[in-house]
């Protein structure tokens, strides 16, 4: 389905992953109780705090995330992907992994199990992230640097 | 040992869907956060689709006495706001800007682009560990 005005915009499989993502968020607090954070998780498979669940369970959620996109991958016969230089990629995830931390959560955790729940932090948190990524590309945009 | 499955099937949807919705794709999520340039809202049915199912997953959390597969309920309890939650979150919208990747799409992609992902998730984690050690 095309979304008038936009020709790029993929609508239905945006809609789609979306429900999955809600369904594995919902698996997570309605089976074991706890928000599927990813970057809380991540912290917590890697020894660095984060998430009060169990480290297996964390490097099992973990696991699963790529495990996921393979299954899309497989099915669809292959998945675009376009990334930046190492560079800017290790720039980024620094800034990511400090961010999150300090945040205490990331576009899972705060975007979509805290703004579900009408979390005020969550709410605040994620309407904080989201102007500075728009600002971040439109001011990036602006000194023509280009990344991708 | 069922906590363990119950979380890989929640990261095994929770990686199908980041890539059935195109967000282990960098140059997606930039687009969504072009706003004032060439935007792309998939990233926002994206969003909607998640916050739907999630907040119907709300409604059934006071209604049981346990979560299936654990003792107890875990949930983030704080309320404030502080100058820590809000600095945080604007160092990662900005390192999210940058290369159109956050944390679970970045470990998504460790199939689809394995170098360049984990570059990101290396950094991402030497990130984390920088708040760790300066914070003890």
């Amino acid at each position: 389905m095309m979304l008038p005005g936009f020709p790029d915009a993929a609508p239905l499989d945006g809609l789609a992953g979306g429900v999955l993502i809600g369904l594995a968020a919902a698996v997570m607090l309605l089976g074991l109780g706890r928000i599927a954070g990813v970057s809380g998780i991540a912290a917590k498979a890697a020894g660095l705090g984060g998430s009060g669940m169990a480290r297996g369970s964390a490097w099992m959620f973990f696991i699963g995330l790529p495990l996921g996109a393979l299954a899309v991958m497989l099915a669809s016969g292959g998945l675009e992907a376009r990334f930046a230089s190492p560079l800017v990629l290790a720039i980024a995830g620094l800034l990511v992994g400090v961010g999150t931390r300090l945040g205490s959560g990331c576009t899972s955790g705060h975007g979509v199990c805290g703004m579900s729940r009408l979390s005020g932090r969550s709410i605040v948190a994620t309407v904080t992230f989201m102007a500075a990524g728009i600002a971040t590309v439109a001011i990036m945009n602006a000194l023509g640097w280009e990344v991708l | 040992m069922r906590a363990n499955v119950t979380s890989l099937v929640s990261g095994t949807l929770f990686g199908a869907g980041l890539a059935l919705g195109g967000m282990t794709n960098p140059a997606r999520v930039r687009g969504f956060l072009d706003l004032f340039g060439n935007w792309d809202p998939t990233l926002a049915f994206v969003m909607g689709g998640a916050l739907v199912v999630m907040a119907i997953a709300w409604q059934i959390v006071p209604r049981m006495a346990r979560p299936v597969m654990a003792e107890t309920f875990q949930l983030p309890s704080k309320s404030d706001l502080t100058p820590r939650l809000i600095g945080g979150a604007a160092l990662f919208g900005v390192g999210w800007g940058v290369a159109g990747l956050c944390p679970g799409p970045g470990i998504a992609a460790l199939v689809i682009e394995p170098v360049s992902a984990a570059i990101f998730v290396v950094a991402m984690l030497a990130g984390m560990a920088l708040v760790r050690l300066t914070e003890g």
